[in-house]
């Protein structure tokens, strides 16, 4: 998987903080000031919101894959984790305004329930919630990881547990015995922190939130880059065992590595689940985790901008054409990577450079004209 | 600022500027969603469904439109990926701005979308047998309820001397709430508890609340299962209620035949199995089992007759891209989309107006439709009248229809209803 690829520095931070600075003054101002004066929709808005986790997703996916050479095939696991997490809050807030207008969750009611389940109960506060939102993740990447890297499991087969993690997890929440919600999960939410979902103003705060998450991950990983710490990240990608022989406990750093990707995944997961409204274990299917590294391929790997673009642009993308060209979408989407895998390996993020080397190559050179 | 950082940062820009463009529309039409999957797993059945509608409102066009406006389908993929449903119903009802959605198949996809349609005060139709126990003043459920489907079947049953019951099904919210309204009704019907095979779930004081037997989605290894219907069935006199879903229905049957289990010792009617199922599975396998459904193709009526051969002949002109020309049949899903499209114009006709709220009024006033399965009329509690009937497969894949129920009430809320 790791491919050879030489050191880098990287660019000097007045970039990414230009980047940032607009992007923040996109996201956080322009956008929702925007939205009050309705020149641009509530729906739009709140699709944007979604773009953002999943952008999230795309930058937990890209620490491992792009930084550390680890192609991990499960990062939907934790991601659906944390919204689940999330969502708990979120079913206990419902109240008695279900289907059934009894007081613990309509789903808990068709199974049979008449008393909410003892591990439900802490989940009616928010802090709790939240603090598992990081913790659940934390502790299965933290267990998994350990037992993964310890034994030196890599590459392919790495990629492989990771998949069959994410594929069990799906398995177990399936299950309407989990007391989950089973196939359908969670979904009609009323309030969070007693601001109605369905107001346009809590979507906009939910968008902004997620922004500034978002800001605040970019950063944090942007310095992360910049430490030693970075440095063998880096050293792991392009030669583990070298690195291991220079003295450093590879199985360590990468531990860390994967348990800070679980938290970033996670908290994506946790600010998606009100803004898109039901979270079910179909996102914990392998086939949403690798959707992800799709992202990443397409927006560049191992950059800081391009998986958060590569998310964006094709879930913009999938929004526009499933509504365009039904029948047909799927169709442009497969081109579209395999264009990208061909012809831009470096995702979109090269795509400057690369016309700019092809302006140079074509471009009309007056001093020799061809002769006639 | 690097010029590639700036591009990039321009083409996001860009990019989402064009998101939100679209095209002006004439006036003399009336946009109508239809938010079916047409990728992914749900496709195969999914599509039909879009097919009929389109077929439908081709049919209403012709002969000229709703009110004097044309529909206009504005056709969306949700691709049987829900959180993706969400946002295409958004979607419709936000920027397209819909009369009226026709769409939805599984329970998940109408859960996560309800809250859409709820918020927005918009109208979805919902065609697909499902588990009741949901009102909303946004849904027109033209979906068998459970008392349309499963306790008429089992009606049947115990009219023909069947005395134990094995309740089997994929776990989810469906065949789950079915079988704990199947398990109040046959002890009501003083069926013994013990004459119910599949096993029971309890709560902590150990007092049952609720049985069957549960695979995921997918299974394939009904060994053991088929093993202990048939310990179950020994002393005969039993059959299976199968509520199982989609394509383990293939393993379930190739081992039932295996076992020596046939539809003379041990008949099986299943809730998910209509004609057009049969397009993916074996038929031969199944000669004899029961379906229940508000409608066969093998009903000789001349509306159906005439549905029938007008939707072939459509699809044979049709010209949308992909669409499967050969093999088709009908079904009641297909049925009860066309039917809700007829009862949504009749609603219409009715309010005079496009308007929800008014149209929602002119439906809980009744409002009847001849359609290929019969007689529907609207009812206040958003569900349809309908009539019921109960088919023998046979190997070419269709039923032959053994027994009718005329104009039985859709009852959602039946939990609980049958105890004493």
């Amino acid at each position: 998987m790791a491919s050879p690829e030489k050191y880098a520095p990287p660019p000097p931070p007045s970039d990414t903080v230009a980047a940032l600075l607009a992007f923040t003054v996109v996201a956080v101002l322009i956008m929702p000031t925007l939205d009050v004066f309705g020149v641009i929709d509530h729906f739009t808005l709140n699709l944007w919101g979604k773009y953002l986790c999943y952008a999230l997703l795309a930058l937990s996916v890209n620490l491992l894959w792009g930084g550390t050479g680890l192609l991990s095939l499960g990062q939907g696991l934790f991601f659906a984790l944390g919204g689940y997490m999330h969502g708990m809050y979120l079913m206990r807030m419902i109240g008695d305004q279900g289907q059934y207008h009894k007081p613990i969750p309509d789903f808990l009611v068709f199974l049979g329930w008449t008393e909410l389940p003892g591990f439900w109960k802490p989940f009616e506060h928010f802090s709790f919630a939240m603090l598992m939102v990081f913790l659940l993740p934390g502790i299965i990447a933290g267990v998994f990881g350990w037992l993964a890297f310890r034994s030196r499991i890599k590459g392919v087969y790495f990629s492989i547990l990771t998949q069959a993690l994410t594929y069990a997890g799906a398995l177990i929440f399936f299950r309407n015995n989990t007391l989950m919600g089973g196939n359908n999960g969670f979904t009609d939410f009323k309030t969070e922190l007693g601001f109605s979902l369905l107001e346009p103003a809590t979507q906009r705060g939910l968008f902004i939130a997620t922004a500034v998450v978002l800001i605040g991950v970019v950063i944090l990983l942007r310095w992360l880059e910049g430490t030693k710490f970075g440095l063998v990240q880096r050293a792991i990608r392009d030669g583990e065992n070298r690195t291991l022989f220079s003295g450093y406990a590879t199985p360590a750093f990468k531990l860390f590595l994967f348990v800070l990707a679980a938290l970033i995944a996670a908290i994506g997961g946790a600010l998606y689940v009100p803004q898109v409204g039901i979270i079910n274990p179909s996102d914990m299917t392998p086939e949403k985790s690798l959707e992800a590294i799709v992202w990443v391929a397409v927006g560049g790997r191992g950059t800081l901008l391009g998986p958060i673009l590569g998310a964006v642009f094709v879930n913009m993308l999938k929004s526009y054409a499933t509504r365009a060209i039904p029948d047909l979408w799927l169709i442009l989407l497969g081109g579209l990577f395999l264009l990208v895998v061909l012809f831009l390996p470096g995702g979109l993020v090269s795509l400057p450079e690369k016309l700019r080397g092809l302006w140079q190559r074509f471009r009309p050179a007056p001093t020799s004209a061809p002769a006639a | 600022m690097s010029p590639t950082r700036i591009t990039s940062l321009f083409s996001v820009g860009a990019l989402a500027l064009a998101s939100l463009v679209s095209p002006a529309r004439a006036e003399e039409t009336v946009k109508v969603g239809v938010l079916h999957s047409l990728s992914g797993t749900m496709a195969i059945s999914e599509t039909s469904l879009r097919d009929v509608l389109l077929f439908t409102f081709d049919e209403i066009n012709a002969k000229g439109g709703v009110l004097g406006k044309k529909i206009e389908p504005v056709v969306v993929d949700g691709a049987s990926n829900w959180p993706l449903f969400a946002e295409k119903a958004k979607q419709l009802l936000e920027q397209d701005k819909v009369a009226v959605t026709f769409g939805c198949w599984t329970s998940v996809s109408r859960k996560s979308v309800l809250p859409v349609y709820e918020k927005n005060n918009g109208l979805l139709f919902y065609p697909v047998q499902y588990e009741g126990e949901e009102e909303s003043k946004n849904v027109a459920y033209t979906a068998e309820a459970v008392n349309q489907q499963a306790t008429p079947a089992v009606d049947y049953l115990l009219a023909q001397g069947v005395k134990k019951f094995y309740l089997l099904g994929s776990d989810y919210v469906y065949p789950q709430t079915t079988n704990l309204v199947l398990l109040e009704y046959l002890l009501s019907k003083g069926v013994p508890i013990e004459n119910i095979g599949g096993g029971f779930r309890k709560d902590a004081s150990g007092k049952i609340i609720s049985a069957g037997k549960y695979t995921p989605f997918g299974h394939t290894d009904y060994q053991q299962i088929v093993a202990e219907i048939k310990q179950f069935s020994a002393g005969g006199g039993a059959a299976v209620v199968s509520t199982l879903n989609g394509d383990t229905n293939v393993p379930f049957f190739k081992e039932y035949a295996a076992s020596g289990l046939t539809a003379e010792s041990c008949p099986v009617v299943s809730f998910s199995i209509s004609e057009d199922e049969f397009r993916g599975l074996p038929a031969d396998k199944l000669v004899g089992q029961l379906g229940c459904w508000t409608y066969f193709q093998t009903i000789k009526s001349p509306a159906n007759k005439k549905f029938v051969t007008d939707f072939q002949a459509w699809l044979g002109k049709s010209t949308v891209p992909g669409i499967v020309k050969d093999g088709r049949v009908t079904c009641s899903p297909m049925v009860l989309s066309y039917d809700g499209v007829y009862l949504w114009k009749a609603c219409v006709e009715k309010a005079g107006s496009f308007d929800v709220d008014k149209v929602r009024e002119a439906w809980k006033s009744g409002v009847s439709f001849d359609g290929p399965g019969g007689k529907v009329t609207t009812q206040p509690n958003m569900h349809l009248t309908k009539n019921v009937f109960i088919g023998e497969t046979k190997a070419d894949g269709q039923f032959k229809i053994l027994k009718s129920f005329d104009n039985v009430y859709g009852e959602p809320w039946l939990k609980g209803k049958f105890t004493k």
